[in-house]
Formats: C-alpha cells, structure tokens, sequence
C-alpha cells in the first residue's frame, strides 16, 4: 500500500501494556513523533489480540507479562502483518529470544534515544522493504519458543476464531492435524485452527506426553484408548473420543515403545 | 555398625588393650599360689581372647538402651543382666576348658587347683563387660556430639544459603526495573509522586540491605519491610492492590526469620495482581496459636492467566530456610483454592531474650 506523494499517511499504533504507568510513558514518547496516531491503548492480552484484528494497526507496542495472555501468546495470534516492538521489564529468556530473532524490543526503564531507535526500525519494516524485512521476521511460534525457559514445555495453546480467544490447556488436547500451514488442534469435540507448523508443536510439546505417530498427526497418549491394525503395514490409534487417528510405521513402532512400557 | 568389627585396624588394637588386660588376670589368678605362673598363662589366654569377643556384644545391647532415652533401671537391668549371662557362660566356658587341659596329661588336676579361683574369674568378668559397657557409651555419645555438630553446620550453611539467595530475589529484577519505569513515567507527569516513589523505593532496599546480616528480627520489622515494598508497588499498580491485614498484637516481638514474609507477598502481587486486571485483594493473617506463631498469606489469583514465566524458587527458598531453622517444629503448605491462593506456615514463636 503506497500512500501517494506529499501525503503522509500515519502509522497507526496501539499500545499493550496493563500497568497505567508504563502505557503513559509509551504515549509520552509516541506524542513527540507527529507521524504516529495511537489508534487504541489495552491493558491485557484479550483486548490487544481483539483491538489487532478489528483495527489492523502497522504498529504494536506489546508487553510481555501481562494477565489473560501474555505477548508471545498475542503474537502467535496475530501474524505477522503488524509490526511489533516488545517492551519489557526483565525476562532472561524473552531478551535472548529478541536478541537471536533481532526483534525490536525495548527494555523497562528507557529513555528517547533507544525509543527513537526501535521506531527507526519499525518505520523502516513498514516502508517499502516491508515485503522482504518481514520474510526476515520469525515465524511468532518460534519466537515465542526460543523465549521458552528451557526444558518447560507448553501446558497451554491459545488459539483464535476470529476476534475471540480460546485458551486450550494441552491436557485437553486430543490430537493435532496438520493442515496445509495450519494445525488443527482438536480437543473437547472441537477443532480450532492455528497457523503453526507441526513440527514446531510437536517441539513445543512434552515428548512424554504427546507423540508424533504420523507424519500429519501428533496425539496425547493419554487419550489413546487402543492401537488397531486398519490396513496392510498400518495401524490407527482409537482415542477416548472415539477419534480414529493414523499410525505410520516407524509411528507405531514407537507408540509401542511406549504403550509396553 | 559395630565401633571395632567395622574396620580390621580397630579390632586389632581392640585386642592389643586386651593384652595387659590378660595379664592382669594371669597375675590375679596366680595370686592364691595355687596356680603356676606358666599355668595361670595357659588358662587366660585363651579365655581372655574369648572373653574380648563376648565383650563385642555389649554394643548392641548399648544401642537398644541408649542413655538419653531408656530409664535407668532399664539401663541397670539390661546391663547387669548381660554381664551375668556373658560371665557365666565364661566360667563355664572355663572350668571345661580346665577339665579339658587336665585331661589332656599336660597339666594333671589343674581344673581342681583352678576351682577356687572362679568366684575370682567371675567377678572380673562382670567388672570388664562392664567397663566395656561403659565405652561403647562413651563412644555413642561421641558419635551423637560429632552428628549433631555435622547437622549444625549443615543447617547454618543451609540458612546463609538461603538468606543469599532471599537476598537475590530480594532486589528482584523485575521488580526493580518494573518500579523504574514507573518512575521514569512520573518524572513529567507528577514530578512529586516521582520524588515520592525514589523515596520508598530507597527506603525498601535500605531496609532488606540492613537485614541480610541478622540471623532473626522482630516480626514489627518484617511488616514494616513488607509495608514499604507494597507502597513501592501500590504507585505501580494503583488501586489494583487492596491489602488486608490482620495481625494478633501478642504477635508484633516474636523473633522471625528476617525476610521470610515478604517474598511470599511479593509472590502475591506478581502471580496473583499482576496477572487479574481489575486487581485483587491480598491477606495477611498472623495470629499466636498456643506456642507457636501461624501465618498465612492468601492472594486472588487467576487460574486461566498466562504460564508463569520464573519457577517458584520463593516458595522452595521458604520452606528450606523454616526446616533450616526448626526442624519438624515447622510447618509449610500452599494450595490454590479456586480463585485464591494460600501459602500457611507455622512454627514456634521465639520471643527475644531481655539482656540483662
């Protein structure tokens, strides 16, 4: 989208972040740059992932701890089209993540040169090399698990029908499918979509708790019920919902493994 | 594990003392003339060895009547009674061995010349299974004093552990940084409440710097300390945080561990406040119950919030440094319940000791 000459088109913004203070000094900041209009300020998770997807912002200002979901969660959710910049007070793990991803993040407390900075980088995302700076941009599903403290693993995976968040804690996951660039993530009769590879799931994920039995197909050995031969060189694994799920080969084997055990 | 049948070296030198101990009974049973000198050497030496080894037994029936826990007339009974039955069955272990030696030609009727001499035999052996007694108490308490030196110092450098790491997560990043910030916000907005807030802020890390080296402090310290965090935290969030104390004044000079309490209040406001928009409330509730002091700190907190992203090394760091400090006497719990999280503990109250 190219604005026309001698127009300046506003960068639209909104800030996330649920502590007053710190939402004030972000708008004491953005003020002083006429450029950019702060199109919606949220104080939690809900709310910003909710705001993104009705307002559409170039730009996002997001804090990391905050209630409902936190701002790798907000991420996950949105895509890459927004730019985001991160602020946060002190996280080890989450700077490092910023640090190997080169995401633009601020660090609480912080002064005008280093505001000025990210915006700089922002900007320049937004302007015309947007289209190949944001095949740079980590996939939000990696950055939020390089953020991860290591050998913690996902208990919960938020996903997103239109402006509406669900939350689904990975105990109640039955199985995962992947679709295309999409899982779907199937778990109390429903199936929500999440654009994720299974791959990365299946890494986020407790290997021993869940298990990748086909190259499509990752299930929560807790809800298999039983493994049943269906065809010539494969199984299905029936789960308690009565989902039958395909087991490859070298799937089975290791389901094996680990139903003998 | 048997003191001397645990290692060779020590039953050899166990059995190096037994040999003036030989000796002397050689010499004792000479004593009356009746026996040789060469006489009272065959017969004791070999009873003396034997007797060494009767004497082992007396260990265990030390440890089933340790000092500090059996009466003394249990202790009496037991001991008395092992030195009769092991002496009498050296004396008769004896006079066969006698018969034995008679028979054998080499030394015709000594077992009747050796006859007299067993009131004598019997009496010494009470005396040394009784003295062995008498060192294996020694050794046992020994052994309890080298322990409970061990235990100690294992305990104090639990508890300087602990107080160092308290310490650590005392000026605890986020928190630090986070209250900066606020700061940083204030200094255009409302320069005085920015004033303000560098006050407390300074107030609350002078007072945990000043505590690090007490090993107790008056619990009136511990909430002061506590009020001063959360007034640091009331500029951050606001009307979020509404704190409701409820403290027993018979409370306020029992000896605490100093900064026991405010890491589980700052453990309220960043997994329970921090994470409910609206806020929440937390308790504090410290009453005296009979000897002991009960605390308990209960917060509002969202069970569906966001993966917490730090390990609870707080609620571990407490619980250490109580069992450091009192053993079994203290005792450490928390649960969510619903909506509301609750961490108790209890243990003795310790009152400061008036100098004279």
């Amino acid at each position: 989208m190219s604005a026309p000459a001698g127009e300046t088109k506003k960068i639209r913004t909104i800030i996330v972040d649920d502590e007053d203070l710190a939402r004030q000094v972000l708008r004491e900041f953005i003020t002083k740059h006429a450029e950019i209009e702060i199109i919606a300020e949220c104080a939690n998770g809900f709310e910003a992932v909710k705001a993104v997807m009705e307002l559409k912002p170039d730009l996002l200002f997001l804090d990391i701890q905050m209630p409902k979901l936190d701002g790798f969660e907000v991420l996950e959710l949105i895509g890459n089209e927004t730019a985001v910049i991160f602020v946060t007070a002190y996280d080890s793990y989450a700077i490092k993540a910023f640090g190997v991803h080169a995401v633009d993040y601020l660090l609480k407390p912080y002064g005008a040169d280093r505001f000025n900075g990210a915006l700089e980088r922002a900007k320049e995302r937004l302007s015309g090399k947007a289209g190949k700076n944001s095949q740079e941009l980590p996939l939000p599903t990696d950055l939020s698990a390089s953020a991860r403290a290591p050998l913690q693993h996902l208990d919960r995976i938020a996903v997103r029908d239109g402006t509406k968040v669900f939350i689904i804690p990975v105990a109640k996951l039955d199985y995962a499918e992947a679709q295309d660039d999409y899982v779907a993530l199937a778990s109390e009769g429903k199936k929500h979509l999440k654009q994720q590879t299974i791959s990365s799931l299946e890494q986020a994920l407790d290997p021993a708790r869940f298990l990748r039995v086909h190259r499509s197909y990752i299930v929560n050995l807790e809800k298999v019920v039983r493994v049943e031969p269906y065809a010539k060189d494969s199984h299905v694994a029936v789960l308690s919902s009565g989902s039958q799920i395909p087991v490859s080969r070298s799937g089975y084997s290791r389901l094996r493994e680990i139903l003998d055990k | 594990m048997h003191p001397i049948l645990s290692k060779i070296r020590r039953l050899l030198l166990y059995l190096l003392v037994w040999e003036p101990i030989t000796a002397l009974v050689a010499y004792l049973l000479t004593a009356t003339g009746k026996l040789s000198g060469r006489e009272a050497v065959v017969l004791a030496m070999p009873l003396c060895l034997l007797f060494a080894f009767v004497c082992l037994s007396g260990w265990y029936s030390c440890r089933v009547t340790p000092l500090d826990k059996s009466s003394l007339s249990k202790i009496v009974t037991a001991h008395v009674g092992g030195a009769m039955v092991a002496t009498g069955l050296w004396v008769i272990a004896a006079r066969w061995y006698s018969h034995a030696l008679a028979r054998s030609g080499a030394f015709p009727g000594i077992d009747d010349r050796f006859l007299p001499e067993i009131p004598l035999l019997g009496v010494t052996g009470i005396l040394l299974y009784l003295l062995s007694i008498a060192f294996y108490y020694v050794y046992m308490q020994f052994e309890a004093s080298k322990d409970a030196e061990a235990r100690m110092m294992k305990a104090s450098v639990l508890a300087r552990e602990a107080e160092l790491k308290a310490l650590k997560a005392q000026v605890n990043p986020h928190f630090l940084f986070n209250s900066l910030n606020s700061i940083s916000a204030l200094t255009t907005s409302n320069p005085e409440k920015a004033r303000e807030m560098c006050i407390l802020l300074g107030d609350f890390l002078r007072r945990t710097l000043g505590l690090g080296e007490k090993s107790t402090i008056r619990l009136e310290e511990e909430l002061s300390l506590i009020h001063a965090f959360l007034a640091v935290e009331k500029v951050r969030f606001g009307a979020r945080i509404q704190m409701e104390e409820t403290v027993d004044p018979k409370a306020l000079n029992v000896m605490v561990l100093p900064l026991l309490l405010q890491p589980l209040v700052e453990n309220a406001v960043s997994h329970g406040i921090a994470n409910l928009v609206e806020g929440g409330w937390i308790r504090l509730l410290i009453e005296c119950k009979g000897s002991d002091l009960s605390i308990a700190v209960e917060n509002k907190f969202d069970p569906d919030a966001p993966p917490r992203r730090k390990s609870g090394v707080g609620l571990v760091n407490v619980r250490q440094r109580l069992k450091a400090r009192y053993g079994n006497l203290a005792t450490f719990s928390y649960a969510p319940d619903g909506e509301s999280f609750r961490v108790a503990l209890k243990f003795p109250a310790e009152r400061e000791v008036q100098a004279a």
